[in-house]
């Protein structure tokens, strides 16, 4: 048959409808194939693991609820992983959310070199964060030569230099610096991007409706219509500071010193990856998902558009 | 708002340009919170070309008199002698990133099309687990994917770091936004005309996209490039390593950060730094036009 004759017979066989349902399917069944096989799939197959003690080797074995009441009772790396991802996720989290959104507020505002701030502030959000880490641990160095340590004796604000990496009342707060610093960039974007799609002619409605300052201008008028980007960015960020791990193992190592900057995603690496204890590894990645994803919905009732 | 410009500078009679001292402000401002975010980056760079007497310097200086390429002639040269050359982590880095980018932006591009021109059966179902899929970070599904990398063959081979990460959420999302721009009369006259689905798709529906296809060239290539996650869990050999993973081993394991390597770390650093930074350079501002559209409605 030629090609031709194909073709035909293909769209005389089927209604509009089907011929959509059939011509979509076939567009989207790349995607389909990989996002179910790595993602859907995965998350399902977690959740099933969790409840099972496997090591790769012998056949998973049923063990109902075991690995989560382990966790939660029994293992107190995890209680301290868990303690520090919410430390850093509920620091670093707001402060990049908030923070990009001002400096996109204001270079928003510039007039000209838009372009240029916006490159050199979302810079450090394209660089690997292992890589970018030495830099900050040179930084960071815990004797009197350290730049921090040294600005900070310069200053009188120290006597004696800090142990930034080995410190461990400090240590978790040198990964949330350094995070901070990595993180703006997508949101930024987005707020960017938000902020030079707000209609004009609001503000001249706003103006008549009696909106003073700058300010309101932002509160009453601009926030509203950027619901739908400030919950993309929510999301992004709570899915990113669960995530902690690269910044965490480059600056604190792994372990880090007393667990002062393990991780949730630390904690399952090193029960999945190092002793292969797939079942409870997943009770660990369970507990991430089930964070984040709550998470994510609480911000998709508070940033509903009316 | 738009009307005040300012207090006009003129010189001998001639309007130069507008002054307003809340821009004044906000450029000065703006500048040092700059100086801030880049000074690690700038530090990078040139640290990169210091020669060895002024790596030791104290207090460190953030310029050199001298620039040199030393740092790099060490990179490449000594690095060479050992197990692994650098050059091949440069290779393997660039190999699977245009893979994961190539692949992701041919799936994302033609799942966004299927998904919102044809709106098939189940398209509601599809768009919210793309959406549940943005609220939890990839290392939730590395056990199973592992699982499925071992099964298949594939661990610490190329594949292991490609095939898992060519249908991303984030990327469908931001592809399927742009894709609802797109009016459908244009599709429509086309199909009048006796176009095929194949013929829309490459004439009238790619051009269309390119400003998103152009974005997730950017965020694809910055998280494929910088992936510590991935190569570590499914390579196992010096031989597949990426950069991440090879710049880790070259600073001496994580926590230690010795001088003496300072100067080939900071090359290492700025070789990687410098395709994600000149890529995002040259897309920036078609980034921007489709983040306009990244909005979730809630």
């Amino acid at each position: 048959m030629k090609k031709g004759n194909l073709w035909k017979a293909w769209n005389q066989g089927m209604t509009s409808r089907q011929r959509h349902n059939v011509t979509g399917y076939l567009f989207m069944s790349p995607f389909l194939l990989f996002f179910f096989l790595f993602t859907i799939i995965p998350v399902v197959t977690a959740i099933i693991l969790s409840l099972t003690s496997y090591n790769m080797i012998e056949t998973p074995q049923f063990v109902g609820l075991t690995n989560y009441r382990l966790l939660l009772m029994d293992d107190g790396e995890f209680i301290t992983a868990l303690k520090n991802t919410f430390v850093f996720a509920f620091i670093s989290g707001p402060i990049s959310f908030f923070g990009s959104f001002v400096m996109a507020v204001l270079i928003n505002r510039l007039k000209k070199g838009r372009n240029l701030f916006s490159l050199l502030f979302y810079a450090p959000t394209l660089v690997s964060s292992v890589a970018i880490s030495v830099v900050w641990l040179y930084f960071f160095s815990g004797d009197r030569y350290g730049l921090i340590n040294n600005a900070l004796i310069g200053l009188g604000l120290i006597g004696e230099p800090i142990q930034w990496t080995s410190n461990t009342s400090v240590l978790l707060w040198v990964v949330i610096i350094v995070s901070v610093w990595t993180s703006m960039g997508v949101n930024f974007l987005t707020f960017l991007a938000g902020l030079q799609n707000v209609p004009t002619d609001i503000y001249e409605a706003g103006q008549i409706d009696g909106v003073k300052n700058a300010f309101q201008e932002l509160c009453y008028l601009t926030l509203p219509v950027m619901k739908p980007q400030l919950l993309f960015a929510a999301i992004n960020m709570t899915t990113a500071a669960f995530g902690v791990f690269d910044i965490a193992v480059a600056i604190a190592g792994m372990p880090s010193p007393d667990y002062a900057a393990h991780t949730l995603v630390a904690h399952l690496y090193d029960y999945g990856f190092i002793r292969f204890e797939m079942g409870y590894a997943s009770a660990v990645a369970v507990v991430l998902f089930a964070i984040s994803y709550l998470l994510g919905r609480l911000f998709t009732r508070v940033f509903r558009e009316n | 708002m738009a009307a005040v410009k300012g207090r006009s500078v003129k010189i001998a009679g001639r309007h130069l340009f507008y002054f307003r001292f809340s821009q004044v402000l906000l450029y000065l401002f703006l500048t040092l919170l700059v100086i801030f975010t880049a000074m690690p980056l700038v530090y990078v760079a040139t640290t990169a070309f210091k020669p060895l007497d002024e790596l030791f310097i104290f207090p460190p200086r953030f310029f050199t008199s001298h620039p040199v390429l030393d740092n790099f002639n060490g990179l490449l040269v000594t690095l060479d002698n050992s197990s692994v050359p650098f050059s091949r982590y440069i290779f393997n880095s660039v190999l699977v990133s245009a893979l994961v980018v190539l692949g992701t932006l041919v799936i994302s591009t033609m799942a966004a099309y299927g998904l919102v021109k044809h709106q098939p059966v189940g398209s509601n179902v599809i768009f919210a687990l793309i959406l549940a899929a943005l609220m939890f970070s990839p290392h939730v599904t590395q056990i199973p994917n592992y699982m499925v990398v071992e099964k298949l063959g594939l661990l610490d081979t190329y594949w292991a770091l490609i095939l898992p990460k060519v249908a991303v959420a984030f990327n469908m999302f931001l592809m399927k936004q742009f894709m609802e721009q797109l009016p459908n009369e244009y599709i429509e006259a086309a199909r009048i005309d006796g176009a095929c689905e194949l013929q829309i798709f490459a004439k009238i529906v790619v051009p269309f996209v390119k400003p998103a296809i152009a974005t997730l060239v950017v965020f694809s290539f910055v998280n494929t490039w910088n992936d510590y996650f991935t190569p570590l869990i499914f390579t196992s050999s010096g031989q597949m390593k990426t950069l991440p993973l090879a710049i880790q081993s070259i600073a001496g394991g994580a926590g230690a950060s010795s001088l003496a390597t300072a100067g080939t770390m900071a090359a290492a650093t700025f070789v990687t730094m410098i395709p994600t930074v000149l890529i995002y350079t040259l897309m920036q501002s078609k980034v921007i036009n489709t983040m306009s559209y990244s909005g979730i409605k809630g």
